[in-house]
């Protein structure tokens, strides 16, 4: 199969589907690739470097769509496009088919089929394609350089010969991939970083990512993002009352703020009110990742970046991976380049496509003249229910004190019960016995004490030499053999003689493996 | 000829010198000195014995000696260490048959001595050994509680000969591993005890030697009946077991003879083995006695549906997603040792580490069938040991991990342990490795483990199963990691 890429032609778009890199990866599964005369110029891939790898260049748009099979590109495709596409062509691309139904129906029209990136389901299987992530995750990355770029002082603190620098403290709302990049960013840049999230389970990835987590006081049974295959879920107005309340305390230290708060198939919730914005200091910054859908500051215009009254600049901008056009074109085309894998699962070139398969089924949204979209929910469960985690009861000072004298307590007592039971037990021996076993039975204890104390430091990974040693030691029994072999009766000396062989073995077998087996272990 | 007193400071230098010994195994660099500390508190007691007072035939001695250093020097040498379970098991049937033998002639002695004293031989005539002399000096109780002594060394030393036995040919592979008893089970093994208990009050009112032959074999009885009801994956802690008893019987023995150093060593391992089994114990969830008596505890209902399938990856799938991973934990089981794999897992572990991936091993404390199996298997591959860790040092590990690879462990990565209650192993402390983003389970076919539980792990999302036999499959794999 023949697989095209076209020059992107929406305005400002600067990244291209296909790489040489990508190209040659699709070479090997036994494809052939085409791309259109400078598609990759603002992305940094020269058509050069294309033909060098193996690409055929075509002059422009129409003839690359006569020529190819699959045609791969990363905007939505526009009305023009769409009129070139033939029944028997494949269409991978971003769609938003929620909100592009028009454009699905006659895409649906020709006949081809449209695989849409954005719909990849996420599943674990799935991740390798899922190019919202990657773009996400650019997204997140440039957003802290944007705020940098905008913001007058360091991230980092510093103190100089010239004086102090405190560091800037960042607060990132919603922890999904965008977020996660952007702690992750503005955490090695070396700002306090602050993150919030809706969802609960992610305070655990906020806080591995060296952020700390904004708790809400708030007993509220939050929603499992689970339920909604990852994504976040719209809040009741008291949490939502909670959540405001929270960032209107933080707004006057905040430096810059990073929002990335998106619901599924609705406009972007709004968490940074024009009161916020208005507490924050001069020269603070405000990036909205949110700004396509409307934002999730209410200041935010869409695709500009604004100062407002009392000098904080908000950014609005919609295009972060197009900013980063070799990168996200990097990752893009690699997206691509797994979605076209799982098509030629034969890896022979030819385009199998099964809408059996979880991902593939849920990804393609027009298929032989017909809208396969909505898709049906996926057989596996993307991410696993999360068990409601039972919170550890926060201990008051006292009622530590207390916890931990009564286990002393409880220690105490336990120990003075062995102790006051062996005593006794030690006592009715001692009534009975003769002085000569006595001494015997104080050498017993106090080696069973001994052997205690120590076999316990012994460490698990030399359990196995332990045992070959005791063996070798415990060979000691030689010496009861050894004061009766001299014995009149023979029946003895055979007996005894025996003991001694069989002890030997173990003594010397026991320390030598045990010599053997320690020699083995080496430091790195 | 060493006097008394010198023989006794040979002792409390063995004494101590054994400690020692024990002492040094908690980290592997002081382990390599202790071993010597212990080789030259045995030469000591020995020595300090031979040419102590009251030993005679010193010439058999020598024979005696010469052979079993010469036959264990030639175990010692050629055991594979695969086969160091097997060994260790075999070593605790001698000594369990050195105490039967030295308790049997003590009695023998004693009468000799009672018969002398009392047809009115003076002692200096009667050339005595150095425990013949001994037992002249005894009175009645004392006697009482040597007969006492001598019982319970001839008892436990038969459990550890037989028992050993058994758990030798079960290791060994010459006797079938599955669990069998005789009818009648625990009720066989109570009455023999009762037996033997009577067999003993029997000889305590001086019935003669007839009825310590017979303990001998009833106790051998026990010994086989009770390893005999034991299954395979118990191994690590019947064998800690039988290390146990040897002790308590060398220190039975020493009680017998009146000996302060086989009192001492016999403490310390028995305490030794003791610890050995509640580690293996408590890593099982299980309780001792459960173990012992064979068997696992009842469910309380039926065990949970699994849900999803079993996926099968090939050796260019493992290498893919190794050749991605920066953090890679091996798990390695009985499967590994099965196999002969430890080399291959040693070579695999090279290559990834010398394309700066971070490789770490998580040895669960009752993998293989012996503690401690797994780490001297890898040592013997050259894996260093500051990357192999113990299940509490790396469980927490597992989420952050890229890849983790399973080869022939089954129960001890089981998620069942902990998510369902109705499970045989609820309880049982597990290593996570479901947590961690892709794991690869070596196994040979679709099979359940030792214990015939399901393990939820196969059908995780995350979950591939590499099917092979564990040397094959990471030979295959090896030429494709770059």
């Amino acid at each position: 199969m023949k697989i095209g890429t076209p020059k992107e032609i929406f305005d400002g778009e600067n990244r291209v589907a296909m790489t040489p890199d990508s190209a040659t990866a699709l070479k090997k599964l036994g494809h052939e690739c085409v791309i259109e005369a400078g598609a990759g110029l603002r992305a940094g891939f020269l058509d050069e470097a294309y033909a060098a790898a193996g690409v055929e260049v075509v002059a422009d748009a129409k003839a690359l769509f006569a020529a190819a099979d699959v045609i791969a590109k990363v905007r939505p495709p526009s009305d023009a496009e769409v009129a070139m596409l033939r029944p028997d062509q494949t269409l991978i691309s971003f769609f938003y088919p929620g909100s592009n139904e028009e454009l699905m129906k006659k895409a649906a029209d020709t006949g081809a089929t449209v695989i849409a990136m954005d719909m990849v389901p996420r599943i674990s299987r799935a991740q390798k394609m899922d190019a919202l992530s990657s773009m996400a995750n650019i997204a997140g990355y440039r957003a802290v350089i944007e705020a940098g770029n905008n913001f007058g002082r360091f991230f980092t603190g510093q103190v100089t010969a010239a004086g102090k620098v405190p560091p800037a403290k960042v607060l990132i709302v919603g922890a999904g991939v965008a977020g996660l990049a952007a702690i992750g960013t503005s955490t090695s840049l070396g700002a306090i970083t602050y993150a919030f999230d809706v969802r609960p389970e992610v305070a655990e990835q906020i806080e591995s990512m060296g952020a700390e987590f904004v708790y809400l006081d708030f007993t509220e049974a939050q929603t499992d993002g689970a339920a909604t295959g990852g994504y976040a879920a719209p809040s009741s107005p008291e949490f939502r009352e909670a959540q405001l309340k929270k960032f209107r305390e933080l707004a006057p230290d905040i430096d810059i703020v990073i929002t990335t708060a998106l619901i599924p198939n609705r406009p972007a919730p709004v968490l940074w009110t024009k009161d916020m914005v208005e507490l924050m200091k001069p020269g603070s910054v405000i990036i909205d990742l949110a700004a396509e859908r409307g934002g999730n500051c209410e200041l935010t215009k869409p695709d500009e970046k604004i100062v407002s009254d009392n000098g904080v600049t908000i950014v609005g901008y919609t295009d972060f991976p197009s900013r980063m056009a070799t990168q996200s074109s990097t990752l893009y085309a690699t997206n691509i380049r797994h979605m076209m894998t799982d098509l030629t699962p034969e890896k022979d070139g030819v385009i199998n496509h099964n809408m059996e398969d979880d991902v593939i089924r849920g990804a393609t949204i027009t298929h032989e003249k017909a809208v396969t979209f909505p898709p049906p929910p996926p057989k596996i469960q993307a991410i696993a229910a999360q068990k409601p985690k039972e919170k550890a009861k926060e201990l008051t000072p006292e009622e530590r004190k207390a916890a931990e004298i009564a286990a002393f307590k409880a220690q105490t007592k336990s120990q003075v019960t062995l102790l006051a039971v062996g005593t006794i037990v030690m006592l009715l021996i001692g009534i009975y016995a003769p002085a000569s076993f006595m001494s015997h039975f104080i050498v017993f204890a106090l080696a069973c004490f001994v052997g205690f104390q120590v076999i316990w430091s012994v460490s698990h990974s030399l359990h196995t030499p332990l045992m070959a040693v005791t063996n070798a030691i415990s060979g000691i029994v030689i010496l009861g053999a050894l004061l009766q072999v001299g014995s009149g009766n023979w029946l003895v000396v055979i007996l005894s003689f025996i003991s001694v062989l069989i002890a030997s073995i173990n003594i010397v077998g026991g320390f030598l493996v045990t010599r053997r087996m320690l020699a083995m272990f080496q430091k790195s | 000829m060493f006097s008394i007193g010198v023989t006794s400071a040979a002792y409390i230098a063995a004494s101590v010198l054994f400690i020692l010994s024990l002492g040094g195994l908690s980290n592997q660099e002081s382990a390599k000195r202790a071993v010597w500390y212990g080789i030259v508190g045995m030469a000591i007691a020995v020595i300090a014995t031979v040419f102590g007072p009251g030993v005679y035939n010193v010439f058999l001695i020598l024979i005696a000696v010469a052979a079993g250093a010469f036959a264990g020097y030639y175990l010692a040498g050629k055991v594979q260490m695969t086969e160091m379970p097997q060994l260790v098991a075999a070593l605790h049937s001698f000594v369990g048959l050195a105490a039967v033998f030295i308790g049997l002639n003590a009695d023998m002695m004693l009468s000799t001595v009672m018969d002398m004293k009392a047809s009115g031989v003076e002692e200096h005539a009667a050339h005595l050994t150095g425990f013949g002399e001994k037992l002249w000096h005894k009175d009645a109780v004392e006697i009482a509680i040597l007969k006492v002594e001598v019982f319970l060394g001839i008892f436990i030393g038969a459990v550890t000969f037989t028992g050993s036995v058994i758990a030798f040919g079960k290791l060994a592979g010459k006797v079938d591993g599955k669990p069998k008893q005789l009818p009648g089970g625990h009720i066989l093994n109570a009455a023999a005890l009762a037996a033997c208990v009577v067999l003993g009050l029997m000889y305590m009112s001086g019935s003669g030697i007839w009825t310590m032959v017979l303990v001998t074999l009833i106790a051998g009885f026990i010994g086989w009946h009770l390893i005999m009801g034991i299954g395979g994956a118990d191994m690590p802690v019947v064998v800690s077991m039988l290390n146990s008893y040897s002790g308590w019987a060398a220190a039975a023995i020493g009680f017998t003879l009146g000996n302060d150093l086989l009192i001492v060593t016999g403490a310390l391992v028995g305490s030794s083995g003791a610890i050995l089994s509640y580690i293996m114990c408590k890593a099982m969830n299980r309780k001792f006695i459960n173990v012992i008596l064979g068997g696992f505890g009842g469910t309380t209902g039926p065990a949970a549906d699994i849900e999803g399938e079993m996926i099968a990856i090939e050796a260019d799938g493992v290498a893919g997603a190794l050749n991605d991973a920066d953090s890679v934990i091996i798990v390695p089981g009985y499967g590994m040792a099965v196999a002969q794999a430890q080399q291959a897992v040693s070579e695999l572990t090279k290559k990834l580490r010398a394309r700066g991936k971070d490789v770490r091993f998580a040895i669960h404390p009752v993998a293989g069938r012996l503690p401690g199996h797994m780490n001297v298997l890898l040592a013997e591959a050259k894996v260093p040991y500051d990357i192999v860790l113990e299940m509490d040092e790396i469980n927490d590990d597992f989420p952050s991990t890229d890849v983790v690879i399973v080869i022939g462990s089954n129960d001890i990565v089981n998620p069942a342990a902990q998510d369902d209650p109705n499970s045989p192993i609820a309880g049982m402390p597990v290593l996570e490795v479901w947590k961690a983003k892709q794991v690869f389970v070596s196994k040979r076919g679709q099979g359940t483990g030792y214990s015939g539980i399901e393990n939820p792990l196969f059908f995780k999302e995350n979950t591939r199963m590499f099917y092979g036999d564990a040397k094959a499959s990471l030979d295959k794999l090896l030429p494709m990691i770059d």
